[in-house]
């Protein structure tokens, strides 16, 4: 049946499948004020947006922490904030990134990921069936990893402020006992590998964000990464160093991982491997796919004898089919990481002081 | 793409630098004007693997880093003004000023914004009728095309709250110049391969008679270097001094006729002045008479500038080819990417950025050049 209620919200856009209650949420397509403000639309919000979407006992309770039992004596935590624009682009959303984002942090260390907090701040007038859509995303990413999202917090603030929607999370998970991934670890010898294809994410970013439109449409690779790396472990215990190369790209990762291990780094840029619209996109705008961010994609540093079957380990995984050994640890220019050019030359990778900028021609 | 492919490939690569290796008898300077040339010279590490008697000497093909100083704080005080959207290329923003940047103004709350194409800048525009909107038409020969085809539009559609701040420059005048510098040690010229996809080439047989140095039209990918470069020196070991085309896939000697139309409406040839290097007569494009409503530079009273140049800069000496970067005292020291004391360091295809960013020097296992006594 429906009621008058029903057709005038149909007419202001809101929907509510999904929704576990229609009432009395509905007097409010857009987000105000009030529903950052502690009182019944908070509630409202969580009661229809939030639980609906990330759909768990540890969040139901609605406490103002979540509680849970923990069997580990090593925890890895981690916390990101998320303030991408555009908030939904080719592969993905914010609530995508928010999700894997964490979830990728945590693995880094080989921890398995269990929990999350999500806090939002919201500008005043956001629509609400945009944040609607980005909790479900969220929701979804956390069933596809594996984890749950137990608490959170949401803050609103005046029209012209916070861009849409700003989101942090928070992770927490548990280091299998014996192992112990940092970026200090690699030695010399090692092998370098990456999973998969570089510049996915930060060129579909841009396409969308400056209107540009290349003929095949470049998605972000925004994925899990804990499935993977629980594979990279079964094959190699003693893995080195795990990195995910999200802002500063590749160049940035390897750059940390030299530092850190005051060691050489030496990869081959034709072993890179690269998706043709996304080094064509690079191409046009003069950047360099090093440096562009990925958001689904890993740098694994393990001994040497271990490189094939942690090859093979991470292919046989949905994220990883493009996975290559790229290069390797060396004991000449420690701190340094130098590429093998097309032409068999060698340079220095760096990193750039800021963002790069596209060439003027 | 395959063109990515084919033109970088290593084997080939390696064979031409053979071939040059076999040919040259004795020591040759070419310079390359084009700084996305220089920039793919030591990305690719192209100089790597050139025989030791072939130096390339780095040309002054950075439109960055030739803007004068005084156009860069005319720029800057523009942006700063309450009303105007300032809008320019990216690579503009980081280059420093005799004090601040666009990136410095922009964070302190200037309206500046990065724009693909000047026929964004001239959107803004129109869609904001109460505010100046400013565009930087910097660039050589290859960036003027898109610039004028702005200028034409704003001017048939009346957007008359479009100005444009112009410094173009242009390459023949420049060789000329450097040519005629005391102590110019360059036998032979690489043109760039895109100015002259605009422009053609016809303009080089007299340079070439009258200096006795050939020209070759080069492109970007290390095969078209590695040609352009062969080519080049099979003309010095021969003693001639002639114009090669090596870029046919893009240059025609006659250049685009709709750029050069455009071109020749909005423009009219003008002395210039190049950051580093001083005063170049007729090396510069500035609003023809007909577009001179659209001029910044008298939309804006900017006044008196006094430039103030860091006194250990030696831009000026990279641009002629004086010497290289990393022969200046400041390079990688108080002047690195981050602190960049001249516009060389800020550019992505300045020579001291690329060998900031690229030519560190570690060198990996050579590759091995076959070199047969000629």
């Amino acid at each position: 049946m429906t009621t008058s209620l029903d057709s005038k919200h149909k007419k202001n856009g809101v929907t509510f499948d999904g929704l576990a209650c229609p009432v009395p949420l509905n007097d409010y397509p857009n987000i105000i004020m009030s529903h950052g403000g502690g009182g019944r639309l908070s509630s409202e919000l969580v009661e229809h947006i939030f639980q609906p979407a990330f759909r768990n006992t540890h969040l139901d309770a609605l406490g103002d922490s979540a509680v849970f039992d923990i069997q580990a004596s090593r925890l890895a935590m981690s916390t990101d904030s998320y303030v991408v624009q555009p908030l939904f682009f080719p592969g993905g959303s914010i609530g995508d990134l928010a999700v894997n984002g964490t979830v990728n942090d945590i693995s880094m260390s080989g921890a398995k990921p269990l929990y999350l907090t999500a806090g939002f701040i919201i500008e005043e007038g956001f629509c609400i069936t945009e944040l609607q859509k980005i909790a479900s995303d969220m929701g979804r990413a956390a069933r596809a990893a594996g984890v749950s999202i137990v608490t959170g917090d949401t803050k609103v603030v005046e029209k012209g402020h916070g861009d849409g929607c700003y989101i942090n999370t928070a992770g927490v998970g548990i280091v299998p006992p014996g192992i112990h991934i940092s970026p200090d670890k690699a030695q010399v010898g090692d092998a370098i590998i990456l999973s998969g294809t570089l510049g996915d994410h930060g060129m579909a970013i841009m396409s969308v964000r400056e209107g540009l439109e290349f003929e095949s449409e470049i998605q972000s690779d925004t994925a899990p990464l804990n499935a993977m790396v629980e594979k990279i472990l079964a094959a190699c215990e003693n893995t080195h160093v795990l990195r995910d190369p999200t802002r500063g790209g590749l160049a940035a990762s390897l750059n940390e991982i030299a530092a850190a291990s005051k060691c050489g780094v030496v990869i081959e840029e034709g072993k890179l491997p690269s998706q043709p619209s996304v080094q064509s996109a690079c191409e046009i705008l003069g950047l360099d796919p090093m440096l562009v961010a990925n958001e689904g994609k890993l740098v694994c540093i393990v001994p040497a004898e271990f490189a094939d079957r942690t090859l093979a380990a991470i292919r046989s995984n949905e994220f990883g089919s493009q996975a290559a050994v790229i290069g390797h640890i060396t004991d000449a220019h420690p701190g340094t990481v130098v590429a093998k050019t097309s032409v068999g030359a060698s340079r220095v990778i760096t990193v750039p002081v800021g963002e790069q900028l596209p060439r003027i021609c | 793409m395959k063109h990515l492919t084919e033109y970088r490939d290593g084997e080939t690569a390696l064979k031409l630098a053979s071939e040059i290796a076999r040919i040259a008898t004795r020591p040759w300077a070419i310079m390359e004007v084009c700084g996305g040339q220089t920039h793919s010279i030591i990305r690719n590490g192209i100089d790597q693997i050139l025989p030791p008697s072939i130096e390339m000497i780095h040309g002054p093909g950075c439109p960055v880093c030739v803007t004068p100083l005084e156009v860069i704080d005319k720029t800057l005080m523009i942006a700063s003004q309450p009303n105007v959207i300032f809008c320019s290329f990216g690579d503009m923003l980081r280059v420093p000023g005799s004090k601040d940047d666009l990136f410095k103004i922009k964070g302190a709350g200037g309206d500046v914004r990065i724009v693909y194409s000047p026929l964004d800048a001239v959107k803004i525009a129109r869609e904001n009728p109460n505010r100046e909107v400013v565009f930087l038409a910097i660039g050589f020969e290859t960036t003027a095309p898109a610039n004028a085809m702005a200028l034409k539009v704003a001017k048939d559609q009346g957007v008359t709250n479009f100005s444009a701040l112009v410094s173009h420059v242009l390459v023949p005048p420049a060789i000329e110049a450097i040519l005629n510098s005391p102590g110019c040690r360059v036998n032979a010229f690489l043109a760039a391969g895109h100015v002259c996809c605009v422009t053609g080439f016809s303009q080089y047989p007299r340079i070439c008679q009258q200096y006795g140095v050939p020209i070759v039209v080069t492109g970007f990918e290390p095969l078209d270097l590695l040609e352009g470069i062969r080519r080049t020196v099979v003309q010095l070991e021969e003693g001639r001094a002639e114009v090669e085309n090596a870029y046919p896939r893009v240059v025609n000697e006659q250049g685009n006729a709709s750029a050069l139309r455009i071109i020749g409406e909005v423009f009219e040839v003008a002395d210039r002045s190049w950051r580093g290097i001083g005063s170049i007569p007729g090396s510069g494009w500035r609003l023809s008479d007909a577009y001179r409503e659209f001029d910044a530079e008298s939309r804006f009273s900017t006044g008196e500038i006094k430039t103030c140049e860091s006194p250990l800069c030696r831009a000026g000496d990279v641009l002629k080819g004086a010497i290289k970067p990393n022969q200046c005292e400041a390079f990688g020291k108080e002047c690195t990417p981050r602190s960049p004391l001249g516009a060389t360091m800020v550019s992505n295809e300045g020579a001291c950025a690329a060998y900031f960013n690229y030519g560190q020097l570690v060198q990996l296992q050579q590759p091995s050049i076959e070199n047969s006594p000629a």
